[in-house]
């Protein structure tokens, strides 16, 4: 039977489980939105600007795991997506976004509305077409939804101009994709693998340093269990928050630039490196050369690409994260570091994540009651700066997907389109929208979308009346130079929210947090906007600057306990990696203080 | 070690393949020395010759962010396989009557071919490797260089060797 290729498209999307789709029309994809007018099966969300779709869908595929599909029309529609796409190549998205074009016989003419789509997002694709045959559309549809979900997931785009969607041709569907040149490598070389549980079981100081890559694969069960049978303390970058449960007693948390002092010290002391779906960011290591000076490095990715690229691993292992780890928690046998565990319990205890408790409210004391309100059962969604660092600290995952946000790119206005996908793929979990007065301004208007489809996501604004995060970089490294970064004058985001058909509560003080957050609970048939004023010139820490190493981390101590000067001179101190330990009689003196 | 590779790559003959190997190279930062694009005994892949200079951790990453293309099936550095390797020059050069025997003569030793005459110049066709082609350029800076055209590099693994 013939049918058009706007049919065929949706007839294909049916046959990948599409369920959802985020978009915006325009000229060159009427002829799919009227097919989406006589599709049922598939939910058209209307959204309010393209970047809006591109992160909705993106908050749908983190959120569960599935493909997300974006939809736009040529031109402006097209180049709105770019964003989004580079956000999803950045962190490793499977996002299809789909795009009009200008009909054929127009392209290269600079058409109305036309853009070069495929040319601008060829650099932050995994792959994209032009189509130019509507008979190759099925296949094209196939394939791409085969390399966005595959190997190292990632956005691919399709390109369709107008005459192809209305064309006819005679549709068969594509039962099986074979791409010749796209075979990931899935099974680890077991060589590697055999190699890989000898240093594991050699290693007095293993670290288990673990990314995003560990949450898409699935392995958080065998990253659990690896790190119990070997009692490896395990560190997770921001992106794999949430594949190992941050209550757990090897947990450290995050690493890196905003990392926890704790974690970052036991990098700089490991003997071993597991990198686990991880890509040695370099808000992650600092300055390279001085990460793991001392380190033997297990780097376990699926992409060949990212072993080696910044560190030469080791042992390298190329493969699904899962399947790999499945094989080596055969050859792994149980392994005790009663005194690597106690002095990374010591760092624990001294070197907390705190925040002041001054009687002003402070955004880490609003992430900190959004766990204890949620049971840590909401899926929080950020934007990016200084809250989403406090949210990385403070929130305390528990589980995978749990924790979105925008790592590579760092998209300010990813955070409220992407809780609002999040909160489609996953109706039934409370959603949690953290953001800033900067972010939250650069996607407002998809708040409409969470009005009209009735969704109870929080949107907690933490509200410094600053580009925070550009602030604190200012003070600390540009002699406080505020330029450009007042926001004082800001809207009112409770009369905005209200405009929008939100709810809407602001909250100036500490002890008003929890009520606040009761009150938005209760709220169940549209999003509640939380206005939270905090301190103005808050910080985030610890804190490595950019390029430094273990030795520049600002570490700040809890008022309680001894201050950081005189407890460095104290006996208690255990130095940290500038005096890294290059003698064996030197660190064995030093462990017997820990201990003691 | 700093070191001169060539890579060949074989790729789908498709639109626009050209430019996401080209645009690999430039947005991560990696520099061509020469390319050489070309059809093969396969009428649906085409051949790149690219030659780069860089240390064995870039040229590894190069050759694994090709790989990583979709339209790549196949990449080979051939550092450490004995290869054959030519480029093509066409010079265009003055030749006054009384230096065109000096001229033949340098065209004879290097073996290249006059391939073109008028009364003021020659066109010689050239073909080697690059520093043949390099010397040959230089002694003939002499009698007056009006236009040069180079081919990139292209290459094969020398005997029963394939890609």
């Amino acid at each position: 039977m013939k049918i058009t290729g706007s049919r065929a498209l949706l007839e294909c999307l049916k046959r990948e489980g599409v369920d959802t789709i985020f978009g915006y029309p325009g000229g060159a994809v009427i002829p799919i939105y009227d097919m989406i007018y006589q599709f049922p099966d598939i939910q058209h969300i209307l959204v309010r600007h393209e970047q809006g779709a591109g992160h909705m869908a993106e908050g749908y595929a983190l959120a569960t795991g599935k493909v997300g599909v974006c939809l736009a029309t040529s031109g402006p529609g097209a180049t709105n997506l770019v964003t989004p796409i580079a956000d999803a190549m950045m962190d490793s998205v499977p996002l299809v976004a789909i795009t009009g074009q200008v009909k054929t016989s127009a392209i290269g003419t600079d058409a109305f509305q036309e853009a070069d789509i495929t040319g601008i997002t060829m650099p932050i694709t995994k792959h994209n077409w032009l189509v130019k045959d509507v008979t190759k559309l099925p296949e094209i549809i196939a394939e791409a939804f085969h390399i966005a979900r595959s190997g190292r997931p990632g956005p691919v785009l399709i390109d369709i101009p107008v005459d192809i969607s209305r064309a006819e041709f005679e549709y068969t569907p594509v039962e099986e994709v074979n791409i010749p040149t796209f075979k990931p490598t899935t099974k680890g070389h077991s060589r590697q693998i055999q190699r890989a549980a000898e240093l594991i079981a050699e290693a007095k100081r293993p670290v288990l340093y673990v990314g995003g890559g560990a949450i898409y694969s699935g392995a958080y069960g065998e990253i659990k269990d690896l790190a119990e049978r070997t009692n490896t303390p395990v560190t997770t970058t921001l992106k794999g928050l949430g594949a190992f449960p941050e209550t757990h007693p090897l947990s450290l948390g995050m690493l890196g630039m905003h990392g926890t002092a704790y974690a970052n010290y036991a990098i700089s002391e490991c003997d071993l490196l597991i990198a686990v779906g991880a890509r040695f960011d370099d808000r992650v290591t600092g300055k390279v050369d001085e990460w793991v000076p001392t380190a033997k490095i297990i780097h376990i990715d699926v992409d060949p690409a990212e072993i080696g690229k910044v560190l030469p691993a080791d042992v390298p292992i190329v493969g699904d994260v899962k399947a790999v780890m499945i094989e080596l928690l055969k050859l792994v046998e149980p392994a005790f570091h009663p005194e690597w565990n106690a002095r990374v319990a010591q760092w624990k205890s001294d070197f907390p994540l705190h925040y002041p408790m001054d009687g002003i409210l402070h955004g880490q004391q609003v992430i900190e009651q959004i766990g204890a309100i949620t049971n840590h059962e909401a899926i929080v969604v950020t934007d990016v700066g200084q809250h989403q660092m406090w949210a990385a600290q403070f929130y305390k995952c528990l589980r995978p997907r749990q924790f979105i946000t925008s790592g590579g790119l760092g998209t300010m206005g990813f955070g409220l389109p992407a809780a609002i996908g999040a909160q489609f793929g996953a109706p039934d979990k409370p959603v949690f929208c953290v953001s800033g007065d900067g972010s939250i301004q650069m996607c407002i208007q998809e708040l409409m979308v969470a009005t009209i489809y009735k969704l109870p996501i929080k949107i907690c604004i933490l509200n410094n009346q600053y580009l925070g995060m550009v602030r604190q970089w200012q003070e600390l490294f540009w002699e406080s130079h505020y330029s450009n970064v007042d926001l004082e004058a800001s809207p009112d985001f409770v009369k905005l929210a209200e405009a929008y058909g939100a709810h809407a509560i602001r909250c100036s003080s500490p002890s008003g947090v929890e009520a606040a957050l009761a009150e938005a609970m209760a709220i169940t048939d549209r999003p509640t906007v939380l206005d939270f004023r905090i301190a103005k010139e808050e910080n985030v820490y610890p804190m490595i600057k950019s390029g430094g190493t273990i030795r520049d981390m600002v570490v700040q101590r809890p008022p309680n306990m001894t201050p950081l000067d005189s407890y460095m001179e104290s006996e208690a101190y255990m130095p940290d990696g500038e005096a890294r330990p290059a003698k064996e009689e030197e660190k064995t003196e030093r462990e017997t203080v820990t201990a003691g | 070690m700093q070191q001169q590779h060539t890579i060949t790559v074989l790729v789908d003959n498709k639109p626009g393949v050209l430019s996401r190997v080209a645009g690999l190279f430039s947005r991560r930062g990696y520099n061509i020395e020469s390319l050489a694009v070309s059809i093969t005994e396969n009428p649906e892949v085409s051949r790149m010759t690219l030659v780069v200079n860089g240390d064995e951790q870039e040229v590894e990453q190069i050759t694994k962010q090709l790989h990583k293309l979709i339209d790549v099936s196949k990449v080979q550095d051939y550092l450490n396989i004995p290869m054959v390797a030519r480029e093509l020059a066409l010079i265009k050069v003055n030749a006054l009557i009384e230096n065109r025997t000096a001229l033949l003569q340098l065209v004879e030793v290097f073996r290249g071919r006059v391939i073109d005459m008028s009364d003021k110049t020659f066109v010689i066709e050239l073909t080697g490797g690059n520093d043949k082609i390099d010397a040959f350029e230089k002694l003939l800076e002499a009698y007056g260089i009006r236009e040069l055209v180079r081919t990139g590099r292209i290459a094969m693994a020398r005997g029963t060797r394939g890609i």
